[in-house]
This record gives C-alpha cells, structure tokens and sequence, in this order.
C-alpha cells in the first residue's frame, strides 16, 4: 500500500511518501505565491524519489494552512491531528507533542492510538512562532541558519521587553546601538520565544514522553532555551523534525485503507 | 549612495500663539508627554494653549523631555524656570527631569480631551505610535474606563508605518492615497502585522496597486480599533486623538465602521496628552498655593 | 473607575479589568497575595485613591503569566478572583 501525506505549511511544503508504513520519500520546498503549482512540483520530485508513478499512489491526504487547496488530496486533517498521529508513530510512548512551526505553535498532549486529548495553540501572532525569529535574524542581519549556533556560544540572558516581533526588531536594533553582543540577543531571543511556548503548553498537562517538532526543531539554540524552561521533562528532537506532519497525513492514508 | 529614504518618518513642529504675553499671565503651566516614538510639550498660560512642539523621540528620555521642552519655549522669550508646574506623562513620564509630578497618560488624555473636545466627549480614542487606547470619561474628564493595547503592533502607528515602508509611500501621504481606489477592497485578514505584511506582499503580487493595499491595511487598521472600543462600549461623543487621528484613510472608515462621527477641534490632536498634563499641573499649581 | 490591563494580540483579547471604585473601600485588599505571581499591586491612582493595579511589568505578558491558572479543561475558579471580597476583578478570557 503506498499513500501519501501532504503538508502546505505558511513557510514550507513537505511531501512524504509511504509504502506499507515505510517512508520512501521526502521533500520540502519553500511555499510560496502558487502554492497548488507548487505543491504539483514537490508531489512530482517526491514521485521521482520514491520511483513511482502518481497513479500507484492509493491514497493523498492533505494538512497545514494550504490544505484545503491541495492537489491530489481526497481528504484533509487539521496540523493537530497530523502532528499527533505522524509523533504517535514516530515513538509509540509519546504523550506531548510540542509542534512550532512558521505561523503557529501547539501543545498536543496524544493518546496511545495517536488520538488527540487535549491541545493549545498560539496562532495568528507572530510573537509565539518561527517567523518571530526569522524577523529577528533579519534586524540582526544574519542567517536563520546561524542564529541557533549563534545563542549557544551565549552565557548571559538580557532581557527582552517587547512581546510583538515588530516592536521586537526595534529593541533589538537599539541593543545593537547599545553595544550587546549578537550571540547574547540571539539567545534573548530564543529564551523569549521558548518562554511563551512553555507556558502555552502548560495549560495542557504536559506528560511524558515529550517531543519537539516543526520547522524551529532545527534551530539549536530555540532547542537548548527550551530544555532550559522546561526543566522537568527530558524534550526529544527528532530527526527531520518538520516531517512529521507529513508523515501523520500519510498514516492518516494508511489508516483510512484499513493498513 | 543615495541615502535610503525613510518613508515612515513624519515632521516635527513647535507653534506658540503672538497674541499671547505669557508674563502677563499668573499661572504658567506645563505638560510634556514623552511616548515611545514621539514627545510633545504644551505650555498654557492661565488655562490658555499658549505654545507646544512635537518630537521624535530618543534613545534617551530624560534629553528628549529636554529637547521637546526647549523647542515648545523656542522664540517664546520664556525660559524653563518661568514655568510654574510642569507634569510628566507618557511612557517615559518618571523620567521627566523637569516634572513635578508624573500622571498617566490615560488621566492626561481624557483632561486633555475634555479641553479640546469639550465636556460633551465621552469616549476618546488615541492612537499613539506604539499603543491604542480607549478611554471613558465623565463631562469633567475624569476617567471611568480604560482600555490600552501596548502589546501588540497592530492598530498602532508603528503597523500603518511598517505599511508605509513596504509600500515606499510617505507616512503624511498614506490617508488620502487610501481613497484612490475604484473599488474598496476587503481588509488585509491576519492581525499580527508581520504576517499582515506578508500577506500584503503577496496581493502585490497578484497585481493590487500600491493603493489598494493601503485600502485593504487601512480597513483592518480601522476594524481592529473598532474592536477595541467596542469591548469598552462607545458612547457619544466621540473623539480621536494621537498621530493616527491625522490619518483619514482609518479615521473615517472607523466613522464608518461605528456609524459615528469624531469631534474635531482646532487643536492638534496630536498634543491631547501633554495638553492634559499642563492641565493637571495648573490644578496642582494651585492647590499648593492654597495650602500655603 | 474601570482599569482593564492586558492587551489583544492576533490570538485574542487578554484582560484582567478592576472595578476600581471597589477597590477604594477594600480594605484586606485579598489580590495582592493571591496572585501566585504576584501581579497585582495597591497604588494611589491619578485620582489619589488607594486601588489595586496591575504590575507594569506583567501587563504585556498575562495571557502567559495566568496560564497555570487556566488549565484548557477542568478550569479551577481563580485565585484572584476568589481572594477579592467585592468582586472588582474579572477576566476577558
């Protein structure tokens, strides 16, 4: 059985491709203006991976921002239920799932069949997202890629005031006149945005085993401010932790072919 | 190289009223409102707006008080000392050198309002450059319910100045420019302004003219102010004050919006703040004198 | 008078409102201990009254400040607004 998860994020398309429970390809593509065309492009270069053709594909789901516009996709889950489904298959112990992507930052606390039972959401503000360190690399005028390493190499924590990413630029463009090292804004910033992450999910009750997915998994620094903050659970980052909605789709495919 | 230009950036000014002899008067009196982006001066004489100025504001508040302070007096012929009380309000008010006291700048706007608008004004809205307020108050201008949003840049100067930038239109140009459009566009849906932002480039992209997009800001800026003064209930009448008010593009799609129209004054509604701090001062000026 | 201290964001409308009249004939002024962050505080306002006021510090962030005390189910009745004998304080979310 080959299906195939899909997952329009507001930054990233990921594609996965699955046989029999086995991911057999993956592919992520900056989204972008067209996202259905891009979407065609990224199936097709997954397509291509797996060595398949799109018609041995029995089943698409679709999840994220641009689910509703997928192409290929018979059916749709909400970034809730992918997260939960693609973590619960990842690691079968898993209980809480901490998922921040782009737009958005949930707290999903599973059941043992991958169900969801309770969540929190910061949505619709940049402050509590990816795209709220993205803002901040650019005021700092470094790659996203570097901004994690970057606060690791940081012993201090300065404190930030502003809450907003736009009022956040101007604070940190005033630390720079003021002389503070960009390693140490750099964690600043990772500390601040792990803070509002961590109290967003304690409002679900946080149980072991916890993981760490989404696109700002990859940034190393937002990673160590996090175990930093929430000190009482061991946090597990995954590898290809941005897939993991994708591949919660996919299963979701599986699931509904009786797999 | 060409400097880059700042589209966001707006004038600076000071006025003082010729027809005034400040040292005729008995009770000179002033406010200075240091916000997050700009500080205002007012001086009264015996009640009366006798002079004020308007400044960006520094890194520094204490020399930016200063400056503000210095500008309103510029050509005035009176000096610091000259000035009876001085009260600080705004962001910056507990570091105002020269202010005897400092008073919120809720109380300062609805005293400063009730001045401008008159004892009729009930609900005042300011629109400063980093926060949104909504105020009740009672016929003297005392407040009886307040609201502010500091948090967040959305529905304060600072969004519809990140608008200006991406667009490359003059901060002083975006109001009107908002109006020339054939059509009014649906408004630009996220709140959070950077993803307003992105949004707004991606209808850029789809072909919308520059204007367009300022509709569509404009009325998500005017919505999300709507929202604001509603959770606090409006009642009649009604007032703007702060920067934004000078912003027809959101002002009168707010009108719109609450089926309402804002009083107007012939004072600068910018100055509504530190208007109502030398207000104050005057009224402490002379309870002090009295207890002496 | 009516003080809301909190803010909106996009994710939603955030605040904590004191009755202020209420405040002024208070006298055990139960907020200030209850709060287990301590947010709140008795000042003189603008008006020279003694009321409870919310810590500048915390007023940008109490979305995230009252979070333990609001569980997403099974919400116990808030500390704050157990401990204020007049009943001045209430909460937008």
């Amino acid at each position: 059985m080959i299906t195939a998860g899909m997952d329009l994020g507001a930054k990233t398309i990921k594609i996965v491709i699955m046989k029999d429970g086995q991911v057999i390809a993956r592919v992520k593509k900056l989204s972008g203006f067209e996202q259905e065309i891009l979407a065609k492009e990224v199936m097709n270069e997954a397509l291509v991976q797996a060595g398949i053709e799109l018609d041995q594909v029995d089943k698409t789901v679709a999840t994220g921002v641009g689910r509703k516009t997928a192409p290929f996709a018979t059916d749709i889950i909400t970034e809730v239920g992918a997260a939960a489904r693609g973590a619960i298959a990842r690691n079968p112990n898993l209980r809480t799932v901490l998922d921040i992507g782009a737009e958005e930052g949930r707290a999903i606390i599973v059941t043992p069949e991958g169900r969801v039972k309770d969540f929190a959401i910061n949505e619709k503000c940049a402050a509590g997202s990816g795209t709220f360190v993205e803002a901040m690399a650019r005021a700092l005028e470094i790659t996203i890629e570097d901004f994690g390493p970057m606060s690791l190499t940081s012993d201090k924590a300065v404190p930030m005031n502003a809450q907003c990413a736009v009022f956040a630029e101007s604070e940190v463009v005033s630390l720079l006149h003021a002389r503070t090292p960009k390693n140490d804004i750099t964690r600043a910033v990772c500390d601040a945005i792990s803070s509002r992450i961590v109290s967003m999910a304690r409002r679900v009750s946080i149980e072991p085993e916890v993981i760490l997915i989404g696109g700002m998994a990859y940034n190393v620094g937002f990673v160590a401010s996090m175990k930093r903050t929430l000190t009482e659970m061991v946090i597990q980052v995954p590898d290809n932790p941005e897939f993991v909605g994708a591949e919660g789709a996919a299963w979701i495919a599986h699931d509904k072919l009786g797999g | 190289m060409p400097q880059k230009k700042e589209f966001w950036r707006w004038k600076e000014y000071n006025w003082h009223d010729e027809d005034i002899d400040p040292h005729a008067g008995e009770i000179i009196s002033a406010g200075v409102d240091v916000g997050s982006v700009s500080s205002q001066v007012v001086i009264i004489v015996d009640g009366k707006l006798y002079a004020f100025s308007s400044m960006r504001t520094g890194s520094d508040s204490p020399d930016s008080a200063r400056n503000a302070m210095s500008w309103a007096l510029e050509n005035t012929g009176l000096e610091i000392d000259d000035i009876n009380f001085v009260v600080g309000t705004g962001y910056g008010r507990v570091n105002v050198p020269m202010a005897h006291k400092a008073i919120t700048e809720i109380a300062c706007h609805a005293r400063g309002a009730n001045f401008m608008y008159g004892p009729k004004v009930r609900t005042i809205l300011d629109m400063g450059g980093q926060d949104c307020k909504a105020i009740r108050c009672d016929h003297r201008g005392k407040v009886t319910n307040f609201l502010m949003n500091d948090k967040c840049a959305a529905g304060t100067g600072r969004g519809m100045e990140v608008f200006a930038d991406l667009l490359q239109v003059s901060i002083e140009d975006v109001g009107e420019l908002s109006f020339k459009v054939d059509h009014e566009p649906d408004p630009v849906s996220s709140t959070c302004v950077v993803f307003a932002k992105t949004e707004a480039a991606g209808l850029l992209r789809q072909g919308w003219n520059k204007n367009l997009v300022l509709a569509a800001y404009s009325s998500a800026m005017a919505h999300r102010v709507f929202t604001l003064i509603e959770r606090l209930g409006v009642e009649p009448e009604f007032a703007i004050t702060g920067g934004i008010a000078k912003n027809i593009g959101v002002v009168h799609r707010l009108e719109d919006e609450l089926g309402m129209k804002a009083l107007s004054s012939d004072i600068d509604s910018q100055i509504a703040g530190a208007l109502g701090a030398a207000l104050f001062a005057k009224a402490l000026y002379e309870k002090k004198m009295k207890k002496k | 008078m009516i003080a809301n201290y909190g803010y909106m964001d996009g994710s939603g409308e955030y605040y904590i409102s004191i009755d202020t009249d209420k405040c002024i004939d208070c006298s055990h002024h139960g907020c200030v201990d209850a709060c287990p962050v301590g947010m709140f505080i008795i000042e003189p306002d603008d008006y020279d009254d003694d009321v409870a006021l919310i810590k500048q510090e915390f007023r940008k962030k109490v979305k995230y400040e009252c979070a333990p005390c609001k569980p997403v189910s099974n919400r116990p009745p808030l500390p704050c607004i157990k401990a204020c004998t007049p009943g001045a304080i209430g909460h937008s979310w």
